[in-house]
């Protein structure tokens, strides 16, 4: 770990002017930043502690929604009566990841702002175009059972590693930020970036840009569901997981908001597999529709090959665990 | 003080005396709480890299990232970094952990990078911080060397088959022509890791008489000794190693590890202590894990399910110059008759980090696909399992005639069924929801050895003390050295004290093979049926009348304290146990069998274990608490085999890919049942006198094919390529329609 | 820099580069070696402590972080003759071997209780807004950020149920 100046920001707007300085790091949680600090995969040269603000706290907002503080743990959100009930996909999201100390650490703001797991990226002696631009994709052609199947480039196979921003995305959460010329709010549909020939540039902020909330609309209603598929029944990444806000009216589909981790660089969306949904009487085939849209583009690399029909079943099981009982 | 006299065993012949079920004082083979657990639970137990000697630096390894010759550094550039004390780069460190009992140094550095993540320097600062960065920033050069292979099976990897290693009796291509039903498959097991939670530590500090005391994790001490007076060029009695508590070894701590070399360098270079502790991903690289294998098992029977042909041909990997290879079919040899055997074994020298002996060596993995594979024969033979295992219990060694020491092979099976349920079924009968739900079984069974070993009993009017170099690596050493000698000399356990882990003390067995426990508690033993002579010569009595309870020795009907006995005397024992006939001229082994109870996802292929039993004889169950908890402990390693664990190796340089305990998958609380285990009473008089013998890994052999073997039962899939990760098994869903 | 740190009811002051970990300064500076390094990633749970009553991975944050926290480490649970209740259960239920990932368990075992009296829900937890009791699944799973090589998971989650019933009872 290189050595850094420790800044302990006392408001936002300190914390913002100070995060734009060259090399800096906001830190609140610190579980994904310092993992990666201890491995000089990231090595900024100021952290600017942003544990001291006055950014935790959930509200509910006019329209029903909640804004929850970029600082509130994932632990506070998941056990929030109110997500509980208006929201539960985004608490069972939540209860997948990680492990209760990690949970009672990590922040709303930085769970979005995770980097991959992939192996070589954490690894200095391997070639990566995420942790040093340029120097190409060891994963292409080594061990990449983990990693994306969509929105990759020849460049990066990396994929998201948040369980939470997949539910999120589900529920057409936005997030709020703050930068030296103010505030602004941003969907999470357009928050994060494919890798194209950038993939160290992994989201749509500018540099200093602090998230000070996310947003959550009114209560979608409808079946909630996360289902999360990896290698061990706990304390692990995903493989593939499915967010699902689905609602039936009259034996049809009514509403689908879908969204999927482990499968690309950021938590998954696609707005033609919820379209190909809605109106529709549920049945497998119509599951199996869904996951050919949704599957249209994916590509395996040889390990993760499987991540292709896991999907599909995976997506299939949800569907119709999901429009089963409502029916 | 009193003088020390000893008590020699050279171990040729059984012991039918049982002495230890006519002692008194009741506390062997109970379920005693570990002694030292109130220091464990409170953080009071000090590990390697917890003292802080005045003027300790620290050190940090430098890994190299690619294989050939290391031509430079930029060393200088280090040396000005903020801290920095040191940078050693001496030919002296070793590139791997030695192998367990070497007594020598492991294969030195020598200006070579042999695999992908061998450590070539170490840093040495004022401070943690200081040292880790530093580092991280050195850079050693490396020339290319020529092409290698990484892969066993690939083309052109070297491949040697040593001759003593390779079996043939009858003819078993003719076996395989004539059966009623046979099988030929090949099964895989992956490249693994010992993954202690303790990582490699060491604190080395050297004395003005040129003397170094270093406390590290290690569990062989005598044998670790030696190592590092040859890695130094030192005689070993300039050596001293502290291993008081170690934080889990299962093979990783037999062997000298690089961190123990680079600390008593760096200390002696810079006339401080030094600490050197591996970080994760270096314990993974730079300790010997276990060799993936591929093995191919031939399995012949006739109508009635009797065996009539097997095969086991091994293929194994290993670094260039290391001995140890994985002896995959060691229980192959005795464990089922059959006249016609093959067994073969081949070592593909490739440039993956050095494999060594993890839990159980050999039937870990050996024992675990060959009971995958007698499942599919008996599946194919349309006989239950179990019942097929009964048809082929042998009734001395197959291979050599020798006989049994003892053999509760169908004892185990029987029981364990019965404390199961076990029944017979189809595949894909249970359902429910999307959840396959079947069960399986395997036998267990391992070898049993002993080894040298010495133990100093020091007696006194109000309790004992045990003393030698012996390692505690959570197999309850402390508990079951604390209880023979309790037994033996008749006080309650709080009366003896047992002191571990210091080589200045006498040399004991140390842990590992499950040696441990039978070899120094018989050394325990002998010191104190030596003090139980000399306590009868001085009271008058004949050694076998005298009963000791209490602190209390009553001889025909007199009561006399040993206090009055003793006075102030200290009164010392040696045992000595040395192995001889009796581990050669019978088959010693445990044995056991494990059942399974699975559910399988019909969409995704995942499966979890919902039920397991474990049941095992291994001789006198010396401590019912700790000997069950080394039993669950086997039984989720087999989990961890049959499901989750498996190394990743990049195809293109060999190097470990998934080298952290986020992405190396040990079985977490949830994936575990509440597991069932049970040992069936048994002396073994050929073991040594205590009739014990080891417990800690028989339960690993053979436990991860009770899973897999469950996965067929539920989902009709069978995975020949451990671990049984949810893609496979997904893949024969599908394939099965 | 100069901080302090409230440790087990005492305050302490440091000098400490700013990369310590809260784990190296209660290790290395403080001579609290009872909570364990095990990873130094947040992969294993032997470095939990409890901070302001929530137990986490000492290692994954800084120790400059916590200035004013009130931190627990199992030294500060009970002392080898005066055991917690969960402390005096892991030696009964054998709950432990080698001894290393123990004292994270017994802190994450510790809180994790607090968790399920909040009537916080875990992963396996059927109906979110439920009452939670604390069955062997639901220790289980809250459990399984801590990793246990020896595979004490059965010893570890018998200590947990007895003191969760005496709790109950109580």
């Amino acid at each position: 770990m290189r050595a850094f100046d420790y800044i302990r920001a006392g408001d936002t707007a300190q914390a913002v002017r100070e995060g734009a300085g060259q090399e800096t790091r906001f830190i609140a949680g610190g579980t994904n930043l310092l993992d990666l600090m201890k491995l000089e995969v990231m090595a900024p040269e100021r952290i600017v502690d942003i544990t001291r603000l006055d950014l935790g706290g959930i509200e509910e907002t006019q329209d029903g929604g909640l804004r929850i503080g970029a600082l509130v743990t994932n632990s506070d959100l998941a056990a929030d009566a109110r997500v509980r009930r208006g929201w539960p996909v985004l608490s069972r999201a939540l209860l997948a990841g990680a492990s209760g100390q990690l949970r009672n650490k990590a922040t709303t703001g930085g769970n979005l702002l995770q980097r991959t797991r992939c192996y070589y990226f954490y690894d200095r002696g391997e070639p990566c175009n995420k942790r040093e631009p340029g120097s190409g994709c060891a994963a292409m052609g080594g061990t990449n059972r983990i990693l994306a199947i969509l929105g990759t480039s020849e460049h990066c196979i990396a994929t998201h590693p948040s369980d939470m921003a997949v539910a999120m995305r589900a529920l057409g959460a936005r997030v709020e930020v703050e930068g030296q010329d103010g505030t602004r709010e941003i969907a999470l549909d357009a928050f994060y970036r494919l890798p194209a020939d950038t993939p160290h540039i992994e989201t749509v902020l500018a540099p200093g840009e602090l998230i000070t909330a996310v947003i959550l609309p009114a209560p979608a209603g409808g079946r909630q569901i996360y289902r999360k598929v990896r290698d061990r029944s706990s304390y692990a990444f995903a493989l593939v997981s499915v967010a699902a806000v689905v609602e039936v009216e009259n034996g049809r589909i009514a509403k689908a908001q879908l969204a999927f981790g482990g499968l690309g660089p950021m938590p998954w969306r696609d707005a033609k597999v919820e379209k190909a949904l809605v109106g529709e009487a549920p049945s497998p085939a119509l599951f199996d529709r869904a996951a050919d849209i949704l599957l249209a583009e994916a590509r395996g690399h040889g390990g993760n090959d499987f991540k292709i029909p896991l999907t599909r079943r995976t997506l299939a099981a949800v569907l119709s665990q999901a429009t089963e009982a409502a029916a | 003080m009193s003088l020390e006299t000893t008590r020699q065993l050279k171990h040729d012949t059984p012991d039918h005396d049982r002495r230890l079920d006519g002692m008194a004082q009741g506390v062997l083979g109970t379920d005693m709480d570990r002694p030292e657990g109130p220091l464990k639970v409170s953080g009071r137990a000090t590990y390697a890299a917890e003292s802080r000697p005045e003027g300790m630096a620290h050190g940090y390894l430098v890994r190299a990232a690619t294989i050939g010759r290391i031509t430079g550094s930029n060393a200088e550039a280090i040396r000005a970094m903020p801290g920095v004390l040191h940078v050693l780069e001496d030919e002296r460190m070793i590139r791997n952990a030695a192998q367990g009992m070497a007594g020598q140094s492991p294969v030195q550095k020598q200006g070579q990078s042999w695999y992908v993540g061998q450590p070539v320097a170490c840093v040495v600062a004022e401070t943690f911080e200081q040292a880790r960065h530093a580092a991280q920033a050195m850079m050693v050069t490396i020339e290319p060397d020529g092409t290698h292979v990484f892969d066993a099976e690939a083309e052109g990897a070297e491949i040697d088959t040593p001759e003593k290693k390779q079996v043939s009796q009858g003819d078993l291509d003719s076996a395989m022509a004539q059966a009623a039903f046979s099988i030929d498959h090949d099964y895989h097991t992956p490249s693994m890791s010992s993954a202690a939670m303790e990582p490699h530590a060491s604190i080395a500090q050297w004395d003005d008489e040129g003397r170094v005391t270093l406390r590290g994790s290690y569990q062989l001490l005598r044998f670790n000794k030696n190592e590092l007076a040859d890695v130094l060029g030192v005689a070993p009695d300039k050596v001293r190693i502290l291993s008081p508590y170690v934080g889990g070894g299962f093979g990783s701590k037999l062997g000298l590890a690089p961190e123990a070399v680079a600390a008593a360098l760096a200390a002696q270079a810079l006339g401080r202590p030094v600490r050197v502790v591996l970080h994760r991903r270096q314990v993974f690289e730079t300790v010997t894990r276990r060799s993936e294998t591929k093995q191919r098992i031939r399995l012949a029977c006739d109508a009635d399910g009797k065996l009539t042909g097997i095969g086991h041909e091994n293929l194994v990997s290993q670094l260039p110059g290391e001995v140890f290879s994985e002896p995959v079919a060691q229980g192959t040899h005795f464990q089922y008759a059959a006249p016609n055997r093959v067994v073969g074994h081949n070592i593909a020298r490739i440039r993956r980090s050095a494999a060594g002996s993890v839990r159980a060596p050999g039937e870990a993995v050996g024992v675990t696909a060959f009971e995958i594979a007698v499942d599919e024969l008996a599946k194919s033979a349309g006989i239950d399992p179990l019942e097929f295992r009964l048809r082929n219990v042998p009734d001395k060694h197959p291979e050599n005639g020798k006989p049994f020491s003892s053999s509760t092979m169908e004892a185990t099976l029987r029981e364990g069924a019965r404390r199961f349920g076990w029944q017979h079924s189809q595949p894909r009968q249970r359902r429910e929801g999307e959840w396959w739900i079947g069960t399986g079984m395997a036998g267990a069974v391992r070898v049993n050895m002993m080894i040298e070993a010495h133990a100093r009993v020091v007696l006194t009017g109000t309790g004992a003390r045990v003393e030698c170099d012996m390692t505690d690596i959570g197999t309850g050493s402390y508990a079951i050295l604390t209880q023979v000698a309790a037994e033996m000399l008749g006080f309650a356990p709080a009366q003896v004290e047992t002191v571990l882990g210091d080589t200045d003390l006498p040399p004991a067995s140390g842990s590992g093979g499950s040696f441990g426990a039978a070899s120094t508690s018989t050394a325990v033993y002998l010191a104190c049926m030596e003090l139980r002579e000399r306590l009868a010569a001085k009271i008058g009595v004949k050694e076998t009348e005298l009963t000791l309870k209490d602190g209390v020795a009553t001889h025909e009907n007199r009561q006399t304290p040993l206090a009055e006995v003793l006075g102030d005397e200290e009164w010392r024992a040696l045992g000595h146990l040395k192995p001889g006939r009796a581990g050669r001229e019978v088959r010693q082994a445990t044995w056991g069998a494990i059942f399974a109870e699975v559910a399988v996802s019909d969409v995704t292929g995942e499966t979890r274990v919902r039920r397991m039993d474990g049941t095992f004889a291994a001789g006198r169950i010396l401590n019912l608490k700790t000997a069950r908890s080394q039993c669950h402990g086997g039984m989720i390693w087999g989990i961890g085999l049959a499901l989750t664990e498996a190394l990743e190796h990049d195809p293109r340089d060999g190097h470990m890919v998934n080298r952290d305990l986020a992405e190396y998958h040990l079985p977490v609380n949830l994936d575990v049942p509440q597991l069932g285990v049970h040992f069936i009473e048994e002396r073994d008089d050929w073991a040594n006198p205590l009739q014990a013998k080891g417990i800690g890994e028989l339960s690993i052999c053979g436990a991860g094919a009770a899973v897999v073997n469950a996965i067929e039962n539920a989902c009709g899939v069978r995975v020949r390529r451990l671990p049984a990760t949810l893609d496979q098994v997904m893949e024969g869903l599908i394939a099965q329609g | 820099m100069q901080l302090q740190l409230d440790v087990n009811g005492e305050r302490h002051a440091l000098d400490l580069d700013p990369r310590t970990s809260l784990l190296d300064a209660l290790r290395d500076h403080l001579g609290l070696t009872g909570s364990k390094k095990g990873c130094d990633h947040g992969q294993c749970g032997a470095c939990t402590v409890i901070v302001e009553g929530r137990r986490i991975n000492s290692c994954l944050t800084l120790a400059c972080m916590h200035e004013g926290d009130e931190i627990t480490t199992v030294e500060g649970l009970g002392a080898p003759d005066d055991l917690s209740p969960l402390q005096r259960a892991f030696v009964e239920h054998d709950g432990y071997q080698c001894g290393y990932c123990t004292p994270g368990q017994i802190c994450s075992a510790t809180a994790m209780l607090g968790e399920i009296e909040k009537g916080w829900p875990s992963n396996v937890t059927e109906d979110l807004e439920a009452q939670v009791e604390a069955s062997i699944e639901e220790i289980s799973e809250r459990m399984s950020g801590n990793l246990c090589r020896c595979s004490c998971y059965p010893g570890i989650v018998d200590a947990i149920r007895q003191v969760a019933k005496e709790e109950a009872g109580a």
